[in-house]
Formats: C-alpha cells, structure tokens, sequence
C-alpha cells in the first residue's frame, strides 16, 4: 500500500490497543457482575455469552406470563422420561412419604426437607407455559413453594452465586445462578392444576423455572447445593447439558 | 424442526393437540409420530449453539450494514427505485419485461433494475426484521421483559410457524441469489462484490 502513512500506522496501532485493551476490560466487568456462563469456551462461547450476558442486564427482575385458567391445556403432555431407577421406585411405593430434599453448601443451616415440611410453608401457584427446546410446549397451573423461600429458611451465603439441583437420576442435573434462584416464579413445584404433581410431569418435586426452557425444569429433585463456583461439579461447564451438548443458560 | 416437525398456531402445540401441518419427515424424538419406523439422531445441542451464535453474526453485521447504508447513500442511490421507477405502470411494465426473458439494456447492467431494488428492500426491511422479530418471541426470557413481542404474534407457536416460513422466504432468496451470480458471470460478479466496482469489462456466459 502506499498511501499507508506514518499517521494512518499511528491511529491504527492506537485503535488496536484501545480495541484489545476495551475487551480485557469488557471481560473484566462482566465475570464481575456475573455476565459469563459457566460454558463459554468453545467455538460457539461469543454467542451463548452475549445471549446471556444480554438477557441478564434485560431480564434480571421481568416476570414470566402468566395465562388465564382458560387457557390452560386441556392435557398437559408428560415427555418421554428415563427409565426410574431402583430408588425411585421404592419411595414411589411408599407413596412418596419418605422422599427427602437435602440442601446443602454455603448455607448456615443444612437441611433435608419431607414433602410434608414443603407442603406447608406458605405455597404459591402461577399458570405458566412449558416450553421444550424440541418446539411444543402446554400451559398447566404449577403449585409449590418458592425457592428463595426454601433458601431463605437455610440461609445461603452472601458468596453463594449458583444454586446446583439434582435428580434422583444421578446423570440429570442443573444450576441456575442466583438472579433466576431467588426469583419468584422459581419454584420447588409439588402439584399441577389442582392436584398433586403427576410422575410423568415430574412428580413429586420438580424444580420449576418458566424463564428458561423445559430441560432447566429438572424432574425429582432431591437435592440442592449452593455454592460460588460451577468448578467441581461435573466437567465444571455448569450442568449435564453442555456435556451432552445443549447450552447451559435455556433463556435463549 | 428435525426433534418436532409440526407446526401450530397460537400460544400452545404438543402431539396431544392438532397441528396447523406437519412436514412429512421423519424425526429426531420417539414422541413425535411420524409414520416412519425409525428415529432420527438428536443434533440439537450443537445446531442450537450455531444457530444463537449465526443470530448475533447476523444482527450486529445487519445492524451496520444498515447504518452504513443510510450514512453512505448506499440506501438512496442504489437500493430505492428511482423517480421515474416509482409508479404502478412503470413496475407492472418491469414484470412483463422480466416475465419475457429480455436482455436488460446496456446501461440497466451497471446497476440493480427496479425489481432487484424491490427484492433488496423486501428482504432487508421485512425479511430479515420480522424473522428477528419472531425470533425473539419465542424466547422465554426475552418475552418476559417485552411481552408484546409474543402477544402481538398471537402466541408463541404462532411466532413459531411464521418462523419457519420466513426462514424459507430468506433461504430461497439466497440460493436464487447464488444462482443469479453464477448465471451473471460468478468471476466478474464476485470481483464486483469483493472490491465494490464492477470489471471493465463484462464476463459473457
């Protein structure tokens, strides 16, 4: 090139620097504020990290929609499930009376709830869609007790920034950070439009989260972990999801 | 698409209620009966990760090319129909020309005729905008801090239906395009393209 001149080097070299130092920087502020998910490295990192970054500075308090009971689906579909495991059945014989969620980590206070101790702290119902990433999606009324009120109750941390949940399933398991933990359409979820929360839907206890879609609503939930890293659990990307290849944030 | 190739229309849709159509395709999910014996691979972790990744690809590059469009006369000069182009008479005579196969003049070649600009304008203006748009809409976090963007669509399997129609609308634009480029002379289309000049002199195919 010859018309590259010692000024056009100069303002480039300028930009260059301000551009890569601008990034550090944009980095910096948002691990600060809780903007990267726990699976942005990779090829498609950016993407997941601007889609969540975007919609936790959109979306930090918005409410899910919530429907009119008309609008509830006549059937609300129970997708396929993994076949229930030895466990499983057995607290499904005693109709449940002994199943148990454990919460644990950074919180003053461990515990292990019975349905019962669930059933009667104060509970909650929203009517709100069930959206699969597959496409369909129902409408039901989800009836159960707020998980800020379960956190409430242990006393969480102020480090703690994730809330990790389990299955009885031990290769279904998610976390959420602590923006969607204590929000309150987040729910421990026991019964659906009026009644008791069917198996195939998730019964007993399901976690309920309408901001996300279905697979973040994990099914028998037995125990709850707070903590301020994603590290140790797993391969450290967050959840079972993005190890078999689906996106840990579901706000999409 | 592949995981549940039936589409709806309204808020709601599962394989308990009636679809708007089905694609006759076989899927990736046992639940969905399609009348094939088999079931597909599931590929949608990783093609959901592209396609979010493709999405921000192509507003942030959509965005400036919009800009740039208006600041440069880019938008003006090349892509609105020209004065004696904005009537009824003079577009319904472009479609008979065009329906006829004929050879654009001389001087039509070294820019887009009025039905090129029309296309242009359909895709970046309506195309493009509303498969954002429903996009968007189908997003549960999105809609919960703007809920218009879904109710306005009459519901999320509704902005899930339209989705898919204007993805076709944009996919069938881009292989006519492509085809048009390799018809025009890929060589000289693409050196036109890259450098933003046309050649001085015209490829004949």
């Amino acid at each position: 090139m010859t018309d590259l001149s010692r000024r056009k080097l100069i303002i480039g070299g300028l930009a260059a620097t301000a551009g890569v130092s601008g990034l550090g920087l944009a980095a910096r502020i948002a691990r600060r504020y809780g903007l990267i998910p726990p699976d942005h490295g990779g090829i498609y990192g950016l993407g997941e990290t601007l889609t969540y970054a975007s919609q936790r500075l959109l979306t930090r308090h918005s409410l899910a929609r919530e429907f009119h009971p008309s609008q509830i689906s006549k059937r609300p579909l129970a997708n396929e499930i993994p076949p229930l495991n030895e466990a499983f059945k057995r607290l499904q014989a005693g109709g449940f009376a002994d199943w148990r969620l454990s919460v644990n980590g950074m919180v003053d206070r461990p515990a292990s709830f019975s349905l019962a101790q669930l059933r009667s702290y104060p509970s909650r119902s929203q009517i709100t869609q069930l959206q699969c990433e597959e496409g369909w999606s129902y409408i039901a009324e989800w009836i159960g007790v707020p998980l800020s009120h379960v956190l409430e109750v242990v006393g969480i941390h102020s480090q703690a920034r994730f809330v990790v949940y389990f299955s009885i399933d031990p290769n279904w398991w998610e976390s959420i950070d602590m923006v969607d933990a204590l929000h309150p359409q987040t729910f421990l979820a026991y019964g659906m439009n009026g009644n008791e929360l069917p198996v195939g839907n998730g019964g007993p206890l399901r976690m309920r989260l309408p901001r996300q879609l279905g697979y973040k609503s994990v099914k028998f939930i037995t125990n709850l972990t707070v903590t301020d890293s994603l590290k140790s659990f797993g391969k450290g990307l967050g959840s079972a999801s993005p190890e078999t290849g689906y996106a840990w944030y579901a706000g999409i | 698409m592949i995981s549940h190739p039936r589409f709806y229309w309204g808020e709601t849709g599962n394989v308990l209620t009636t679809p708007l159509f089905k694609l006759p395709i076989p899927s990736s999910r046992a639940l969905v009966p399609t009348g094939y014996g088999y079931v597909l691979p599931d590929q949608n972790g990783w093609s959901r990760y592209l396609h979010f990744q493709a999405a921000w690809v192509v507003v942030l590059t959509g965005l400036l090319y919009i800009v740039s469009a208006l600041f440069t006369g880019h938008l003006r000069k090349n892509l609105l129909p020209g004065k004696p182009d904005r009537s009824l008479r003079a577009f319904s005579t472009a479609i008979a020309h065009h329906l006829r196969f004929e050879r654009p003049s001389e001087a039509e070649a070294w820019s887009y005729n009025m039905l090129q600009r029309l296309t242009y304008l359909f895709v970046i203006f309506i195309l493009f905008p509303l498969v954002i748009w429903t996009g968007l809409a189908m997003s549960p976090a999105f809609v919960s801090a703007v809920p218009a963007t879904v109710t306005l669509l009459g519901g999320q399997q509704s902005a899930r239906t339209i989705h898919f129609f204007v993805s076709l609308a944009l996919l069938l634009f881009v292989l006519v395009h492509v085809v048009m480029v390799c018809l025009a002379g890929f060589r000289s289309r693409m050196r036109a393209m890259i450098t933003g000049r046309a050649g001085t002199h015209m490829e004949r195919t």
